[in-house]
């Protein structure tokens, strides 16, 4: 423990003006991937364990897209449709099939297109860490916010980021598509009575899941070093974020990804090693008291 | 008596793994089969609660790993001055795993389904962290390297050798074969019975006044403890304890056996286990593309037929029995 050098940074609004900044950036990633896994969740009711894996591709296809075109507001425009592209074939030609098996099935294939998704990433981009450099127009000098060095780009995602969570809620809120999105998930046989194409909604579902993952998985790569089993640790977050925050809840998951953030900043620099530690009990603890989640209104 | 005569099949595959070795000590042999056995306990373990009682654990691999750095750890820092070191660790391995496995159960099994099963998954990813982070007790990411010492075992004032693959085969083939018979006279039991209602309809059990939460928990707890055993086997086995056990890809391994096999037949997971680890030293060359493989096979199950092995086999034995009456 190392509770010195966090009382040292709580002391300096500098210091806590940075670990709120790096907060931010983990919460932003772990928002677009663990929302898309809610809403695949709550509409289709299928825990997508391979969304790490969109997430991980969403990453490697902007690698691509930069290695080929040097372009990377190219690849955030492609990329998240690949991702998107790949979850509607997932969906169509092998998800579909298990809608209202038991529990088991659905889990098992999802889990096998992680084995067979990290392979195919070993196989086509090899083994080794990519990395994506940080896109040319973001590479000037950092701006000094009160002796805080703030790097272009992660001003970038926070503005985007807040973009991205104020669209998505209104999106489903507002927007007749999401009232559509509310209707599959609350009732899908009535939805169908009115004429709706809920397969279609499904799909459509499934493919801005997929798209959020992949947005996730873009935003990612100039940051961190892309390797196939990148995804396995943003699934679990992701997961205890939407047990945390209440499935289907957008704003729950964002003030759940955005603690998990600032836990995980804050909590490095006083528990160095054991800063998830927190987050685990965190949910332990909500599971005790409120199974629903913390925001969530049903019962699991 | 009854209950072994009535489960001859698990006395003939005894009579074999004890006689084959015999007539041909093979070490090639040896080690694949044991091998074999240890997954299979892991296997049938895990299915006491995917197949019985419905219940889907993805974090069994962090009971695994208890148990393989319960017995690596001890004998390494015991080595020898304990006269029954290997059994007394084993049980550690299995007392250790079984209070983890209270602990995991008792916060998973407040959640239901899918959320249970993502929930067993955090928690082995927790001792996964801890197994990496806690480097100076467990080796880190490098595992418990050096070797474990394995003290030899008094047997009526005899010392056996453990070291030789050949009486460490026949550890691994009466502890492994003694938990298959355990197991299996809890899934004949009552007990048994009330974990089958369970899978096929908790709500109606919970009206007949059973709690089906202390169900959950106590199944629980007994497949941690020999999921344990076959971790601690393992560590045996491989004279070392990794972090690949607590791994989650390592619970692939056992669902995958118990989907080819057969999840509704006790021996179901042990037949799955002699395919898969046959399959895999098969494919050993082919490392690189183990979870593809794997991997399509399991969505090709799961497309065509959703059925193991002998789940097949016993629907096909059913039918015909209707047909002769």
């Amino acid at each position: 423990m190392d509770l010195a050098s966090l009382f040292n940074c709580l002391a300096s609004p500098g210091c806590i003006l940075g670990q709120v900044i790096g907060a931010l950036i983990i919460a932003m990633v772990l928002f677009l991937v663990a929302s898309g896994l809610s809403l695949i969740l709550g509409v289709l009711g299928v825990m997508n364990f391979a969304h790490g894996c969109l997430y991980m591709l969403g990453a490697y296809y902007t690698y691509t897209v930069v290695a080929h075109f040097g372009n990377f507001g190219l690849a955030l425009l492609l990329a998240p449709i690949g991702v998107g592209i790949t979850g509607v074939i997932l969906e169509r030609f092998f998800i579909k099939r298990v809608y209202g098996l038991p529990d088991l099935y659905q889990l098992l294939l999802t889990y096998a297109f992680i084995l067979v998704l990290d392979d195919m990433a070993k196989l086509i981009w090899g083994i080794f860490d990519l990395s994506v450099p940080v896109p040319g127009w973001f590479r000037r000098p950092p701006i000094d916010i009160m002796g805080t060095l703030v790097p272009f780009y992660y001003l970038f995602i926070m503005l985007a980021g807040a973009a991205l969570v104020l669209g998505i809620w209104f999106f489903l809120a507002k927007t007749k598509f999401g009232k559509i999105i509310n209707a599959a998930a609350t009732d899908p046989e009535m939805l169908m009575c009115v004429g709706m194409n809920v397969p279609l909604v499904y799909t459509s579902v499934f493919a801005l899941g997929s798209v959020l993952a992949g947005l996730g998985g873009v935003i990612a790569s100039p940051l961190r070093s892309i390797v196939p089993e990148m995804g396995n640790s943003i699934i679990i977050e992701s997961f205890i974020i939407v047990v945390i925050g209440g499935m289907g809840n957008i704003i729950g998951t964002f003030l759940v990804a955005l603690l998990f953030g600032l836990m995980r900043s804050f909590g490095i620099l006083g528990f160095p090693f054991f800063e998830l530690a927190f987050i685990y009990i965190l949910m332990a603890v909500v599971l005790i008291i409120r199974p629903s989640g913390l925001f969530g209104r049903a019962t699991v | 008596m009854k209950f072994i005569l009535s489960n001859t099949w698990l006395l003939f595959l005894t009579a074999f793994l004890v006689v084959f070795p015999l007539a041909f000590p093979l070490l090639s042999f040896v080690n694949i089969v044991s091998e074999m056995l240890i997954m299979a306990l892991f296997a049938v373990s895990l299915n006491l609660l995917i197949g019985y009682t419905g219940i889907i654990s993805f974090g069994h691999a962090a009971f695994f790993a208890v148990g393989s750095y319960t017995v690596g750890i001890m004998l390494q820092k015991l080595s020898g001055s304990l006269p029954l070191a290997i059994p007394s660790v084993l049980l550690c391995a299995m007392i250790f795993s079984g209070i983890a496995a209270l602990v995991i159960g008792y916060f998973c099994t407040r959640l239901t389904a899918i959320y249970f099963s993502f929930l067993t998954l955090a928690f082995s990813q927790i001792v996964y962290a801890v197994i990496i982070k806690w480097a100076s007790f467990t080796g880190g990411d490098q595992g418990l390297i050096g070797g474990i010492p394995k003290p030899p075992l008094p047997f009526f004032g005899f010392p056996i050798d453990m070291t030789s693959p050949f009486s460490l085969y026949y550890l691994n083939v009466i502890l492994t074969i003694l938990s298959f018979f355990f197991l299996k006279i809890i899934t004949d039991s009552p007990f048994g019975w009330i974990l089958r209602s369970i899978r096929d309809n908790p709500e109606r059990i919970n009206f007949l006044g059973i709690n089906v939460k202390r169900y959950q928990i106590i199944v629980f707890i007994i497949s941690g403890v020999f999921t344990g055993l076959a971790g601690g086997l393992m560590a045996l086995h491989l004279s070392g304890s990794y972090p690949d056990h607590a791994y989650w890809a390592k619970n692939a391994e056992p669902i995958f056996m118990i989907m080819v096999g057969g999840l509704r037949i006790f021996a179901g997971p042990i037949l799955g286990s002699v395919i898969v680890t046959e399959l895999s030293a098969y494919l050993s060359s082919y490392i690189q593309m183990r979870g593809l493989i794997f991997g399509g096979i399991l969505v090709l199950l799961l497309m065509i037929s959703r059925e193991g092995i002998l789940d097949v086999l016993a629907a096909r034995w059913k039918a015909i029995k209707k047909a002769n009456l």
